[in-house]
């Protein structure tokens, strides 16, 4: 099965074509907006690349630091939620019976079958002040009501004059609830993979060994998934980070993300070496987190002796 | 009796799918110029009358081919690069003027439109494109306040409401767009919408971050829809997209506020490179034509700057206030105009500040 690498015509027929892809279609664009970052704006739509810093400079003002920092709380948060929603799920369907995998694996792959947009405007229905939530709270106040009235105290208004309908959408709570519903998939695929994959005997014999079923938990089932619960918190949170529609479309009055800063650049505000520079930000603090884990890592494998 | 009319889509919403031919064909007649009987045409969805088209076609014999575009961002972006064989295009007097400052449309011949003779005075000429030597007025409207009738006293018909009172607090939906808010916030305080005083607009800047606390929800172009399912009792919008929920709630109507506001206007245009400019003359003198600008206005329901047009249309669509506000409004109302870059940026700073707020 060697054979291809002695056969460079067909090592080149079968490389060519997804190099050039990722050449075209990723690297030369990602250059090209790399170049925007360092270019001045002259005028309506001329750029001119003059190697200026002025447009990370202005990153740095305390007003896009906050917003930074806001966007990291906010991807944060959604990445811990997905997580601690997502590990019980993810740990229930690799204990399930084998046949039943395939259908629970389907429900969570199912909601990618639907647009985004339309998935969030759903949200919007569920949420809102007249959404299914309050609807359904209200039929419960409603019947509180009734059961108050049957027991003699209908005159007391036990529970409130009138119904007051929650505030679940427009704030940053909407904002994080759409990305934990939109990102939970990102999270449970690949901590599944990692716990379907554990071997059960550990398990077994933790038991065995008399430690409970908590303690095997956090001493032997968690530090075998950390492959996965790491995988999965990058692939949610880097996503969550660039995600611009749930604030905008969720979020109230408070609810700018650095993700909405960019987009307004490279539209409204018609300023594109700025919304570049910004996206390259994002990028250099994304690989240094990535690299920052890297080394971490490679420190705790030297400190164990592998 | 009231005509049927399609239900119109929001023209300034995204809208999925492109790409509609104008249907019908006739043998092309001969004995015309050398330009083969054809022109592109670049419009919004939902932007022409339902037979216009056609009858263009069997007026002259040239074939329309009619492609769709959902913004002005769109528009820009494709003939950004160099113009893909669009002959006509209906660009918003903001993109209009950035497109002239760039050199992306050619002037028109006056010569070749005898029906500008029939657009109204107060369209004759514009700031953003003096004497009208690039542009032709095709609908306009304006930015107002959507309101709902039963849970609002009286007509909120100020700015005030907005902006500058608790009164209506968390009952009130801004639009997420930087140039029109910070433009009618300055209008507000006295201002020209373009001002261009770093001081004036920092006094827009402190108002809307006062009234921050009062608001529902910065919305995306949906403040109809808000309105619509009780989200919000006031909402910043264009007059277009109240008008549509109109039809489905009599309890929402729409003002323009007395301290004046934001006018915007669409605009026929031929853009560099096209390869039938003649043809698009033609277009462009046939829908300023009465009748069939009269045909377009009962379709679409926008305000045609069209005098002779507009005569001929019925009182419902002449006198309706959510279409034509008062003259007297209209004086206050100014258009946007490209002020340069340190604006756009005075502007965006601020405009980025105030939702950090």
């Amino acid at each position: 099965m060697e054979s291809w690498r002695r056969n460079p015509l067909f090592f080149w027929i079968v490389g060519l074509p997804p190099t050039l892809w990722l050449v075209l279609f990723f690297l030369v664009p990602l250059g090209l907006i790399w170049l925007f970052s360092f270019s001045d704006k002259r005028g309506i739509i001329d750029i001119e690349l003059t190697w200026t810093l002025a447009n990370y400079a202005r990153s740095l003002e305390w007003l896009y630091l906050e917003i930074f920092l806001k966007s990291f709380w906010m991807a944060g948060a959604t990445t811990v939620i997905a997580l601690l929603v997502g590990f019980p799920i993810a740990f229930a369907i690799s204990f399930a019976p084998p046949k039943a995998k395939p259908w629970l694996l389907l429900l969570i792959i199912l909601p990618f079958w639907t647009n985004l947009l339309i998935r969030t405007y759903a949200l919007i229905a569920v949420l809102r002040s007249r959404g299914f939530v309050n609807f359904g709270l209200e039929w419960l106040w409603d019947q509180g009501n009734w059961v108050l009235s049957l027991a003699g105290l209908g005159g007391y208004q036990l529970l409130g004059e009138r119904f007051e309908p929650l505030e679940l959408l427009y704030n940053n709570f909407a904002v994080v609830f759409g990305l934990v519903y939109v990102f939970l998939p990102f999270m449970v695929l690949p901590l599944y993979a990692a716990l379907d994959r554990l071997d059960r005997s550990y398990i077994e014999a933790s038991l065995d060994l008399g430690a409970g079923q908590l303690r095997s938990f956090f001493s032997v089932v968690v530090p075998m998934a950390k492959a996965g619960v790491v995988s999965g918190v990058i692939i949610t949170f880097i996503p969550a980070l660039g995600s611009f529609l749930q604030s905008d479309l969720l979020g109230g009055p408070d609810s700018q993300i650095i993700a909405n800063v960019i987009e307004r650049q490279f539209k409204s505000a018609n300023d594109w070496p700025y919304g570049a520079a910004l996206s390259f930000i994002l990028m250099y603090l994304t690989f240094f987190a990535l690299a920052l884990r890297a080394v971490l890592s490679r420190g705790n494998r030297d400190a164990e002796g592998l | 009796m009231k005509k049927y009319r399609m239900p119109r889509l929001n023209r300034r919403s995204f809208l999925a799918g492109t790409g509609a031919v104008a249907a019908g064909l006739t043998l092309p007649r001969f004995g015309h110029a050398a330009e083969e009987p054809v022109v592109n045409f670049y419009n919004w969805d939902t932007y022409i009358g339902e037979t216009t088209l056609d009858d263009f076609q069997d007026a002259t014999g040239i074939e329309v081919k009619m492609d769709l575009f959902a913004d002005n961002d769109e528009l820009f972006a494709k003939l950004k690069e160099g113009n893909p064989g669009y002959d006509l295009i209906v660009p918003t007097n903001d993109f209009t003027e950035r497109m002239i400052l760039a050199g992306m449309l050619q002037p028109l011949d006056h010569g070749m439109i005898p029906n500008f003779a029939n657009v109204s005075e107060a369209f004759q000429d514009a700031e953003f494109d003096p004497k009208r030597k690039y542009s032709m007025p095709y609908m306009w409207g304006t930015m107002g306040i959507g309101y709902r009738k039963s849970r609002v006293d009286g007509v909120p018909d100020s700015w005030e409401w907005v902006f500058d009172s608790d009164k209506y607090a968390g009952r009130i939906a801004w639009l997420s767009e930087s140039g029109t808010m910070m433009g009618i916030a300055l209008k507000y305080l006295g201002y020209s919408l373009n001002a261009t005083d770093p001081a004036e607009i920092a006094a827009a800047e402190a108002l809307l971050i006062k009234q921050k606390p009062n608001l529902k929800v910065i919305a995306e172009d949906n403040g109809q829809d808000l309105l619509l399912s009780g989200e919000v009792d006031l909402a910043i919008e264009w007059n277009g997209d109240i008008l549509q929920v109109q039809e489905e709630d009599d309890d929402l109507a729409y003002v323009v506020p007395k301290e004046g506001s934001l006018v915007w206007q669409d605009t026929l245009a031929i853009p560099t490179g096209a390869p039938h400019p003649e043809n698009a003359h033609k277009l462009i003198n046939y829908l300023l034509d009465a009748e069939a600008g009269a045909a377009i206005a009962d379709f679409i329901q926008y305000a045609t700057p069209n005098q002779a047009a507009r005569e001929l249309m019925d009182a419902a669509y002449r006198e309706n206030p959510s279409i034509f506000p008062s003259d007297q409004t209209l004086a206050k109302c100014e258009a946007q105009i490209y002020a340069g870059e340190d604006r756009q940026r005075l502007i965006n700073d601020a405009w980025t500040r105030i939702q950090a707020a």
